[in-house]
């Protein structure tokens, strides 16, 4: 099985956001950057697929130099290849993206041999624009099952499930394929020691991505009004169990 | 002309594409004057003749036996058929797996730009609009170029409610199924057999994150839950070490809940975690340390340690 992964570098952000002074980014001078939640769990997924099948497991970013970093912690934990489409441009849109993934695919299985499954995490936590892994699904030419909690592979096919309200739904399509993935479908590992030595000796691809005309042009981040809240302390320790019970019969909701 | 997508699942409409409606008929104006709700399916009567309470100016009624299960593919085909044909200022959705994932569809096809979780279409005509960004928890104002302006509304934006007025115009529309769309198929559904109080219709929520330190240390948790007829939830801290399952995660990629109470236990309060719990109409943080973020976003504050202050809580109540 030949699988790619594209990953998203995003901040780490703690409880409260900083903007810079010109509203167009998150402040991350202080904060530390980490890989979305779902590409987590879709990298965890490749891995665990070519543990059964053998073969490879690329996993691509599109960011700047320091995505390297996010590149090496999914090689230490099993990926087999990187990819960094290095661009010190924040902010592509969507199509852009991921036009800049599907040249990078085109040209990766024009030299090597064909992606049988590519995967995504279902959206990004940062921008959140939940569409790269469709459009990269249409620019290619496959078919895409999107928001998997369940991945069933074979030679020639994929079982995919979702959810939906009160259960699951059940899909299935031909490989080559496109997949989203959701956080829960696996408990990622952490990367070994053992993997980190083998990850820093690994080489990574670089490419330059041509960036094609822009669709959407964000203005400003704004943070949303919020109601300022005060807190009415309840006390220390266990001697605070009493008022706890106070107020939960005050917001009626004992029986 | 905004065409609204309706989601249904077996005869039952989506409560967030009623929300969709809502919405749709405040941004009447210009070139967006008409909703037309747009359902696609098979055997769809009952399913428009609810939607009629709802009142928009008129239904387009996409009908063919291969339609009955949802498609992305066969969904996103059939709007932008009718699209063709209608010429819409706006074609919209609800922002749930299913809306996203059709109106993505639709723009890949027709190269044009989508916007998820859009809060606000602040001018249909100049496509400006704002979206959620990290869960709600940034807004980020953007202009989207092309016709027509492809969006799906954050769920929550707007209430379901229902209008009187002229009876909708029911209209059907043939299209063109394309053996393509099928390239992914429906074939099987799993009921949840999930018991217990679940997150999303308990009325108290006990949350457990970093603080409770292993599984064993939810049995506190788990007690005081009992006790109250709660239901327990966590952090993405105790998810990913495995102390609970996914399906329990309060936060950005897990449930987004909404209780009378929310009992944050051992959780610091990262923008992860409070995207998930900020539709609690109270909350009530429970923290040995005093200087942990949570405590600004609280209603109501314990500073100590939860696996002796809960014991002492669900004491407490069985006395009572």
């Amino acid at each position: 099985m030949n699988i790619l992964v594209c990953i998203k570098r995003v901040p780490d952000v703690g409880s409260k956001f900083y903007l810079t002074e010109d509203g167009q980014a998150i402040d991350t001078t202080n904060l530390g950057f980490t890989i979305s939640p779902h590409e987590e769990c879709a990298v965890e997924e490749a891995i665990s697929i070519i543990e059964k099948t053998g073969g490879h497991a690329t996993v691509l970013t599109l960011g700047p130099a320091e995505a390297e970093e996010q590149l090496k912690d999914s090689l230490a934990r099993g990926m087999t290849d990187a990819i960094l489409l290095e661009s010190d441009q924040p902010e592509w849109d969507p199509r852009q993206t991921a036009q800049a993934i599907i040249e990078a695919v085109k040209s990766e299985e024009a030299k090597n041999e064909p992606f049988d499954l590519i995967m995504f995490g279902s959206e990004s936590a940062d921008s959140g624009n939940a569409q790269i892994g469709i459009r990269v699904a249409h620019g290619l030419d496959r078919p895409i099952i999107c928001g998997l909690k369940n991945l069933t592979v074979t030679d020639s096919k994929i079982i995919g499930k979702r959810d939906i309200p009160n259960g699951m739904e059940v899909y299935e399509t031909t490989l080559p394929a496109v997949v989203t993935i959701k956080e829960g479908i696996n408990l990622p590992r952490y990367p070994s020691f053992r993997g980190r030595i083998k990850a820093k000796k690994k080489e990574i691809f670089r490419l330059s991505p041509d960036q094609i005309s822009r669709q959407m042009e964000m203005i400003q981040l704004q943070h949303p009004d919020e109601q300022k809240k005060e807190v009415e302390m309840l006390g220390e320790g266990i001697s605070a169990a009493p008022e706890v019970v106070n107020i939960f019969k005050q917001l009626k909701l004992l029986k | 002309m905004i065409l609204a997508l309706i989601e249904h699942d077996r005869g039952i409409i989506s409560p967030y594409s009623l929300q969709l409606l809502s919405y749709a008929h405040t941004l009447k104006n210009g070139d967006a004057a008409h909703v037309k709700a747009v359902v696609i399916g098979h055997n769809v009567k009952n399913i428009t003749s609810e939607l009629c309470k709802y009142s928009p100016d008129g239904i387009v009624v996409i009908e063919d036996e291969r339609l009955e299960n949802f498609s992305a593919e066969a969904w996103a085909g059939s709007l932008i058929q009718l699209a063709e044909t209608k010429d819409p200022a706006i074609i919209m959705a609800a922002a749930t797996d299913r809306g996203n994932e059709v109106l993505a569809h639709i723009g890949a096809q027709l190269d044009l730009p989508m916007s998820a979780y859009t809060y606000k279409i602040q001018d249909g005509t100049k496509k400006k609009i704002t979206r959620l960004r990290w869960g709600s928890s940034l807004l980020e104002e953007t202009v989207l170029q092309g016709k027509p302006l492809l969006v799906t509304i954050a769920l929550n934006v707007a209430k379901a409610v229902e209008r009187s007025g002229k009876a909708p115009i029911i209209e059907a529309f043939q299209v063109e199924i394309n053996d393509k769309d099928f390239r992914v198929k429906l074939t099987g559904r799993q009921e949840d057999a999930d018991s217990g109080t679940s997150l999303n219709s308990a009325s108290i929520v006990i949350g457990g994150g970093r603080g409770v330190g292993s599984g064993e240390g939810f049995t506190v948790l788990e007690k005081l839950a009992e006790c109250i007829d709660g239901a327990v939830g966590g952090s993405r801290v105790a998810t990913n070490n495995g102390w609970i399952p996914h399906s329990k995660q309060v936060g950005l990629t897990g449930n987004r809940i909404a209780p009378k109470l929310y009992i944050a236990c051992g959780i610091s309060g990262a923008v992860q975690h409070l995207v998930g719990c900020k539709g609690a109409k109270k909350i009530m943080v429970i923290n040995n340390d005093p200087q942990a973020p949570f405590f600004t976003k609280a209603d109501y504050g314990v500073i100590g340690d939860l696996h002796e202050i809960l014991p002492a809580i669900t004491q407490e109540l069985k006395k009572n």
